[in-house]
């Protein structure tokens, strides 16, 4: 049996191993392209010398692994090189949209986890009532409709109707953090509906499960209160599943993001990765596609970690 | 199968009642749909009337007909990209659990690396790189989606794979190929078909977004998600032509997930008992 510190460093190993190979792929499959970026983008009609002037400038007479480390080692910097459609350095582009990206997500993980666990919970502890029934059916919906269904709902009943909150997110600096709290309402309560449903489910499924055990059984047969046993003795058992989820759905959001982020005109990384895939602006698509993937792969191994760390068969050494 | 279907439950029923409608709308479009796919007919966002029953699109073209078209074409990819992956996923799955050894690690290493992309930045990744072409989109979220079905596949056929009558067949001399089609395909059938539901409707609905951002299926073809993303524009005037095909599409995702959660009750029952 290995120790619980060693199986940690293993997974933490492998997080960043796996970091290591995206990269790597995301690296050649630009370098699949046929032709190569200089002539993709001055077209077919360019003077070889000026595709040859380009490809000296993008450094694309070097050896591919040459390459490789350079991009990886000035990504690392945080010099993400330029755009190809404006000539604008990528840092510059993405550094606001990556804290506009962050905010939103944010903000909708701080309202989605509470509520969600205690939905959860109240789920699991009035068990196939009408309430139980009620969000289970609730959940099922949301869980089924793509995002944009919920978004346009939202903006037609919210925005068109009622004329609460405004359907286009345009968010910029002069703000006051009231004000940007108002602009990403639609886009924030749109994601808490999708990932509160799939967190709620795994919340209480988590539960009920525990709730089958004998020492359950036991804490019931001595006479304590369904509130009590579900705080005390379910929930400690079944925390590890629950971190697992809510960690899981947070890398989600990251990803998300992306539908919602379009919806709403909301000036993100995701909108900026979809505008760029449109134009092929590989650059910019290479640098948000990494640090989406490595987010991604970073809560997934953060995911891992806690649920190791929080399951106590794995704490006690053997 | 006319008893199984009077002990369905209410729920299962209208989940079947929606795929059929689908069905039937994807097979008959031509005769359903009362105008030309993309033929103009009207106003540009006309309100609802007895010529337009959902209305006109953002080019006066009826926006029924469009739905109607955009059944037939947007399930026939997802079907096609469901088979493809399922076709690829299982029966990588079971080589890898039937022979082992290095086929096995070679695989599940790859099938890691492929999960371990969030799988809407590979798409976007791939699509930038290959542009977006039918055939891209087919191949991109085929792939994608065979890892999932590998996972399972592979897992379903290791629990068979050690059973007596494998054993028997392998020591009568049957090939791999006999094996995997004759023993473990029929037994993995149960859980590979829910599987199937699932992942049709994961495929839909990932098709759709793409649709949505711009980058799945190009216009001037009907399809669900690019006709939201066309009318987007209408909703902020307060007309709800976006909410027919993102409403189709919910539809659809809902009918299936009824069944498959009838169909796992079901199995699940079984085994219990």
């Amino acid at each position: 049996m290995e120790t619980l510190s060693a199986m940690v460093t293993k997974r933490i190993a492998f997080g960043f191993l796996t970091i290591l190979v995206i990269s790597v792929l995301i690296f050649v499959g630009v370098e699949a392209l046929p032709g190569d970026l200089a002539e993709a983008v001055l077209g077919q009609n360019a003077l070889p010398q000026t595709v040859e002037a380009f490809r000296r400038e993008l450094k694309l007479d070097l050896p591919p692994h040459v390459r490789y480390f350079a991009w990886l080692g000035d990504f690392l910097r945080g010099d993400f090189g330029t755009s190809l459609a404006n000539g604008r350095s990528i840092a510059e582009l993405i550094g606001w949209r990556l804290a506009n990206t962050l905010f939103l997500a944010g903000m909708t993980a701080i309202i989605a986890v509470p509520l969600a666990i205690i939905l959860g919970l109240l789920a699991a502890l009035y068990q196939n009532s009408w309430f139980d029934r009620t969000i289970s059916i609730a959940t099922l919906s949301t869980i089924s409709f793509p995002e944009f269904f919920v978004a346009y709902i939202l903006i037609a009943l919210l925005s068109v109707q009622l004329i609460l909150f405004p359907s286009l997110s345009n968010i910029h600096a002069g703000m006051s953090f009231f004000e940007k709290l108002n602009v990403i309402f639609l886009p924030c309560l749109t994601m808490t509906l999708v990932v509160v449903a799939h967190m709620m489910r795994m919340t209480r499924a988590a539960i009920i499960n525990v709730l089958t055990s004998p020492f359950i059984e036991m804490a019931r047969l001595k006479g304590m209160s369904r509130v009590r046993i579900i705080l005390h003795h379910a929930l400690p058992n079944a925390l590890s599943p629950i971190i697992n989820v809510v960690v899981l759905n947070l890398a989600y959001l990251v990803v998300g993001v992306v539908v919602v982020e379009v919806v709403f005109v909301y000036p993100g990384l995701g909108q900026l990765l979809v505008d760029s895939v449109s134009k092929r602006d590989l650059p910019v698509v290479q640098a948000c596609g990494l640090i989406f993937a490595a987010t991604y792969v970073l809560l997934n191994l953060i995911a891992d970690v806690l649920s190791m760390l929080s399951n106590p068969k794995l704490r006690q050494p053997k | 199968m006319l008893t199984l279907l009077k002990k369905s439950p209410l729920s299962a029923r209208v989940g079947l009642i929606i795929i059929l409608l689908n069905l039937v709308t994807m097979i008959l479009a031509p005769a359903i749909a009362p105008y030309g796919e993309t033929e103009m007919v009207g106003e540009v966002w006309a309100p609802m009337s007895a010529e337009h029953l959902m209305g006109t699109d953002q080019l006066g073209r009826d926006l029924f007909t469009r739905i109607v078209y955009g059944a037939r074409n947007t399930i026939t990819i997802a079907l096609l990209i469901t088979l493809l992956s399922f076709a690829v996923g299982s029966l990588c799955g079971f080589l890898a659990a039937t022979v082992g050894g290095w086929v096995d690690q070679v695989i599940s290493r790859i099938v890691d690396v492929v999960m371990a992309f969030p799988t809407l930045i590979f798409a976007l990744m791939v699509l930038s790189v290959a542009g977006t072409s039918i055939p891209v989109l087919i191949a991109v979220i085929a792939i994608l989606d065979a890892t999932r079905v590998y996972r399972l596949s592979r897992a379903v056929a290791m629990d068979i794979e050690v059973l007596d009558f494998v054993e028997v067949a392998r020591l009568r001399g049957e090939g791999l190929w006999w094996i995997m089609r004759h023993e473990i395909l029929p037994n993995a059938m149960p859980p590979l078909i829910a599987e199937f539901g699932l992942r049709f409707c994961f495929v839909f609905l990932f098709i759709s977004a793409l649709s949505f951002l711009g980058l799945g299926i190009q216009p001037p073809t009907a399809d669900w998600g690019s006709m939201v993303r066309e009318n987007s524009g209408a909703i902020s005037f307060g007309i709800l032509t976006p909410l027919w095909p993102a409403g189709a599409i919910a539809l659809l995702t809902i009918g299936v997930n009824l069944v498959v959660d009838w169909f796992l009750h079901r199995s699940s029952q079984i085994r219990s008992q």
